[in-house]
């Protein structure tokens, strides 16, 4: 086996020198009732690179690749173009065969390299603090409500109904368990989100108040008055972002007061990947709350000869120090993720992502005004950065995505897929443009979009 | 000025009606470095043997425990910038909070300099 | 906070090297790189991007959110990002290096093959939302995976969706907790053993319950009768990981999970250690409930310098409903559909969900691929190959160094030993940062909390014995030393690219993102 140095040569002395005469010698203390007489059936033999190759390579030709297509999805992760030389970087043994830097002496590189990815992160949110990133963005979601009631030591939390849906079930399923209250609503289709409504929700058991930003339906809303109503009642902020990409054309949720910032980073260097592995951003804008911070956190040190380095600190908030006391449960995180992230953000710069920003809302404004155009469509949003909401004639939003689907266009995400059952919401699709949108693409978009809609007209 | 002791390694001074808290220079030596405190806020209600504060070192986060019950006066905001006090000065200028005393009677059953460093070396 | 670098000293900066005589202009020392912050090198203005300049008179529907302040990032030119990020990754240990024997995190080789896959655009470039029919591939790879999963553990069911071994615990204590209160009561405590990893009482505690930990017996294994004692209508679970984290296989689970069952309560087994017995033992034949397996463990998937992980958790029957969502279903027709939306009949009532998507996509082809690779034959090797090395090395050591274990039987896929006997002093820190120097990785350290100074020493199965050999040899030579005292390895490692580092400062005065002394502070 191509994976396996020992020989069964080595096997033997080594055998002899644990005093056993087989391999079953060593595994004595398995009980007879779990004990197998071979491999383990229902399962095939051992295979060749090629031939593994072979089977996952066909596997990956059932699947319609973005690359190949026109391409309009977001929701929560969208398509960007990632230069060549982060999947270099990413592909470097001595990053992608490290474990956690347990040893600073020797993991330097992943620990300077988090040092700028969280100086990065904390930037681009306008806060003082990030840490070296969470699984995703929507658990990091829920671990921002779970360190808001922490630090106001109260236990309800209001969530916008423009939170995108999957977060606000993640936080919900957690609630459950620890008994927390929360608050949620259903997105109004309205071209405008409903602040005053989300305030009016705000009292003083609040422990914080979750906003998206741009929002699930693509709009964006200035957030101070949001972050003042929570403030007066004794609240904190919690924004999330899950395109960052925005972050370079609008103003940062810090700028705007939000408490704890969290979103997805995998816009960035990540790539789509069906869902996962992502990476969860957090950031606190005020640095007397950076002991409640769940994760990991780098910071900046000397060693013996007075040279600068950088080991994981403030430790003792995690939970292999405080067990049943930690700030969280998290162990791993989302490493390679934050290096392909931090990666394409030093390439970028501040330049190239202002450049980029502006390119992809120069691109969504082409689309929005195109695909408005079309008959049966009308644009939900007055302000959007790269994806808006169109509100469709006709059939439910969710089986025009599949016919544009046949039709080899991926068109977009229908709220009917994440509000099921929700009639309000099923006649709304959510479409994202990036950089990676070409005109002729939205063209194709506007054409398919009138034929599916023509072949089904209103009733 | 009576000082007291605990077997948790806390001593505590009293003076009149109130009460002054800190951990013992035992206690310190055991934990080595201490890098950050984390103290009761004023008015917070401490119940006897109940947790009062976290003392940190680098790896490793210990709760102090209230040594009598009572209400906090002050915490000693001289260790939020300068945790190191506790290793330097553990029974006088690291002091961790001021209490007042709900019940003197619970003074009784703790211990005296005397009984501590028996207690201590017999560890 | 944020407190500038007080030392003073900067990459660029000439140094002495440790004797205190050679000194160079640059602080390099030939192909040991100094690399400064990208904050120092790089500018606002520099981009190592091509994209259109801004027009600033292009439409625009921001409704006035426009950015008006600089965000403070700066750029690179692509040579010069590359070269910063290489330059890095030579102060990096990694599995590719060398010997990586961290105890319970499974430092085995990545293969390449993995990395290739999961390349391939059809799973790399497809949305989490796709319409399911331009998914079916990804789909059946879940499908695949989950088979897998199921028919090495002899469990009827597996959730796919948690992140990491962490996420998968919660998973599994949440399922517990749901299946408790659908019949009535979720009970109040979870039982963990004290040589527990630090996540099963944080998880417990996270899911709602109080935590009472289980002594262990003087050989290393939970003490079944303080067990027993303790199992009553208030006990929710035991969490234990077998095999164990002091390396033994815990031979009386069947009993103690028969005894929790008996006492109404569920089995969480912690899968950390699956590596040791994938292949030759099925869990679901030890009476276990739910069982997180770390893909970045027992199948090869890269750790990445800490992540991502992805942690599937098998489950029994009567947990089985209680999955968490999205999952995958085959239908009648062959076609597969993630069924994401809640609905509660006799064999769904699902908790909710843990992610916002189905879980990690990137991870699941890489596990598939080295599973396919080495099969039902060569994943019984696997485990095989792990528990030899590690015995090899136990009986190699053990006549040196303390082995608190070594007669309680067979290790399984790691050797634990402790610090007794160091002379001058010295501990277990010492010792391992005298490894660095002799070029290995060291061991776990301090862990399990069980025994004083522990060292946890897990080869994995993909070393051979001359890379095996030649570590005993450097490890019986730095155990010499710290036996007599040593002093010189308290100031270890002298070769590595930092000697030790102030921790103690790092967290006294925290300093957690660059700060430019002659930037404008933001208001």
């Amino acid at each position: 086996m191509r994976y396996l140095p020992l020989t069964d040569t080595d096997r033997q002395e080594m055998l002899a020198k644990c005093g056993a005469s087989s391999v079953d010698d060593l595994f004595v203390d398995v009980p007879e009732v779990a004990r197998l007489d071979g491999p383990i059936h229902d399962l095939p033999m051992h295979a060749s690179e090629m031939a593994v190759e072979r089977h996952m390579k066909a596997l990956a030709g059932k699947n319609l690749a973005a690359e190949n297509t026109p391409f309009f999805l977001g929701a929560g992760a969208y398509r960007h173009h990632i230069p060549a030389s982060v999947d270099t970087v990413i592909s470097r043994g001595e990053f992608l065969t490290a474990y956690t830097p347990y040893q600073p002496e020797i993991a330097q590189g992943t620990l300077q390299m988090l040092f700028e990815f969280q100086s990065q992160v904390a930037r681009l949110y306008g806060c003082a603090v990030a840490n070296a990133s969470l699984y995703d963005g929507s658990t990091a979601c829920w671990e921002a409500v779970a360190m808001a009631t922490r630090v106001t030591k109260r236990n309800r939390a209001v969530l916008s109904g423009s939170l995108h849906p999957h977060y606000a079930q993640v936080v919900k399923t957690m609630a459950q368990f620890t008994g927390d209250e929360i608050a949620d609503a259903q997105p109004a289709i309205t071209t405008e989100p409903d602040t005053d409504g989300l305030t009016a929700r705000i009292d003083e058991n609040t422990a914080c108040v979750v906003v998206q930003y741009p929002d699930i339906l693509g709009r964006l809303t200035d957030l101070s008055k949001v972050a003042d109503a929570a403030h007066a009642k004794g609240a904190l902020l919690v924004v999330v972002n899950t395109e960052p990409v925005a972050l370079g054309a609008i103003k940062s949720p810090g700028e705007l007061g939000a408490d704890i910032v969290v979103g997805e980073g995998q816009a960035l260097g990540v790539g789509l990947q069906f869902g996962g592995p992502y990476l969860g951003l957090f950031a606190v804008r005020n640095p007397k709350h950076v002991r409640q911070m769940p994760g990991r956190l780098c910071g900046e040190t000397v060693d013996a000869e007075g040279k600068r380095g950088f080991v994981l600190t403030l430790s003792t908030r995690e939970q292999h120090i405080r067990r049943e006391k930690a700030t969280s449960n998290i162990c791993t995180n989302s490493g390679l993720c934050a290096l392909a992230f931090t990666t394409h953000m030093t390439l970028l710069g501040e330049k190239g992502l202002r450049q980029l920003a502006a390119e992809n809302h120069r691109l969504a404004c082409l689309a929005a005004d195109r695909l408005e155009k079309v008959p049966g469509v009308s644009l939900l949003n007055t302000a959007f950065f790269n994806e808006f909401t169109l509100m469709l004639e006709g059939k439910p939003a969710r089986e025009i995505v599949r016919d544009l689907a046949d039709r080899g266009v991926l068109g977009g995400v229908s709220l009917g897929r994440l509000y099921p059952g929700v009639e309000a919401l099923e006649h709304a699709l959510l479409v994202a443009v990036t950089e990676t949108t070409t005109e002729e693409d939205i063209e194709t978009l506007a054409n398919e979009l009138e034929a599916v809609l023509e072949l089904e007209p209103a009733q | 000025m009576p000082r007291y002791f605990t077997d948790e390694h806390e001593w505590i001074d009293v003076e009149d009606d109130s009460a002054t808290v800190g951990i013992t220079d035992y206690a310190q030596e055991q934990l080595g470095d201490i890098v950050f405190v984390e103290l009761p806020e004023v008015g917070t209600a401490l119940d006897k043997g109940g947790d009062a504060a976290v003392v940190e070192s680098v790896k490793a986060a210990s709760d102090v425990y209230a040594p009598i019950t009572g209400e906090v006066t002050e915490g000693n905001t001289m260790l939020e910038d300068e945790p190191a006090l506790v290793n330097s000065s553990p029974e006088e200028d690291g002091w961790f909070f001021r209490m007042s005393i709900a019940d003197a009677s619970e003074l009784e059953g703790l211990m005296d300099e005397a009984g501590y460093k028996e207690f201590v070396d017999g560890l | 906070m944020n407190a500038p670098n007080k030392s003073g000293w900067k990459p660029t900066m000439e140094v002495a090297d440790a004797t205190g005589d050679m000194v160079t202009t640059t602080g390099n020392r030939a192909l040991m790189l100094e690399e400064p912050l990208i904050f120092e090198i790089g500018k606002a203005e520099t981009t190592g991007v091509d994209l259109p300049e801004v027009d600033e008179t292009a439409p625009n529907r921001l409704s006035g959110l426009d950015r008006a302040q600089p965000i403070g990032l700066v750029g690179l030119t692509e040579p010069e990002t590359v070269r910063h990020y290489t330059r890095l990754s030579r102060q990096n240990y990694g599995i590719d290096l060398g010997f990586f024997p961290l105890g319970s995190c499974t430092m085995k080789h990545n293969p390449r093959l993995n990395e290739k896959m999961a390349r391939l655009p059809g799973f790399a470039d497809i949305h989490p939302l796709a319409p399911q029919s331009s998914v079916q591939g990804a789909l059946e790879v879940i499908d695949q995976l989950a088979t897998w999963l199921k028919t090495l553990t002899g469990m009827p069911a597996v959730a796919m969706s948690p992140k990491a071994g962490a996420h998968g615990e919660l998973c599994g204590i949440l399922a517990i907790r749901a299946a408790h209160t659908a019949a009535g009561n979720p009970r109040e405590v979870v039982l963990v053993p004290e040589s527990a990893h630090g996540t099963n009482p944080a998880t417990a505690a996270f899911a709602g319950y109080k935590v009472d930990n289980i002594p262990a017996t003087p050989e290393g294994r939970v003490d079944v009768e303080a067990l027993k004692a303790r199992l009553g209508p208030d006990v929710a679970a035991v969490m234990i990981t077998n095999p164990n984290t002091c390396g033994l296989f815990e031979k009386d689970f069947r009993e103690i999970a028969d005894a929790v069952h008996e006492a109404g309560g569920y089995v969480y087994c912690d899968g950390a250690n699956f590596n040791a017995i994938v292949g030759r033992v099925r869990p679901g034949d030890l009476g276990v409930d739910a069982m997180h397996i770390n893909l970045h463990k027992t199948f090869s998937t890269p750790h990445g310098g800490g992540g991502p992980g992805s942690g599937p958790v098998v489950f029994s029957e009567a947990l089985a409903p209680f999955a968490p969502l999205p999952y995958v279903e085959k239908d009648e027709a062959g076609e597969f559909h993630i069924i994401e939306e809640e609905h509660t009949d006799e064999d769904h009532h699902t908790f909710g969900r843990m992610t916002a998507f189905h879980g990690q996509m990137g991870m699941f082809t890489r596990a598939l691929t080295y599973m396919l690779s080495h099969g039902a034959d060569g994943l019984k090797q696997v485990a095989e190959d792990a528990v030899l090395n590690a015995n090899y090395i136990l009986r190699s050591l053990e006549d040196i160094l303390h082995a608190p274990f070594a007669d309680s039987g067979p290790c399984m896929h790691e050797a634990l030993f402790g610090d007794k006997d160091f002379g001058g002093g010295l501990t277990t820190l010492d010792l391992a940062k005298g490894l660095i120097d002799e070029g290995y990785h060291p061991m776990t350290v301090y862990f399990p909390l069980v025994v004083h100074g522990a060292m946890l020493v897990e080869p994995t199965e993909t070393e051979s014995k001359a890379s095996i050999d030649q570590f005993i040899t450097a490890f019986r030579h730095v155990t010499s030393r710290a036996l007599d005292g040593d002093e010189a390895l308290k100031q270890a490692p002298y070769f590595a690219p930092r000697r030790r580092l102030d921790e103690t400062a790092a967290a006294r005065k925290p300093k957690l993102a660059w700060v430019d002394l002659e930037e404008e502070p933001q208001a």
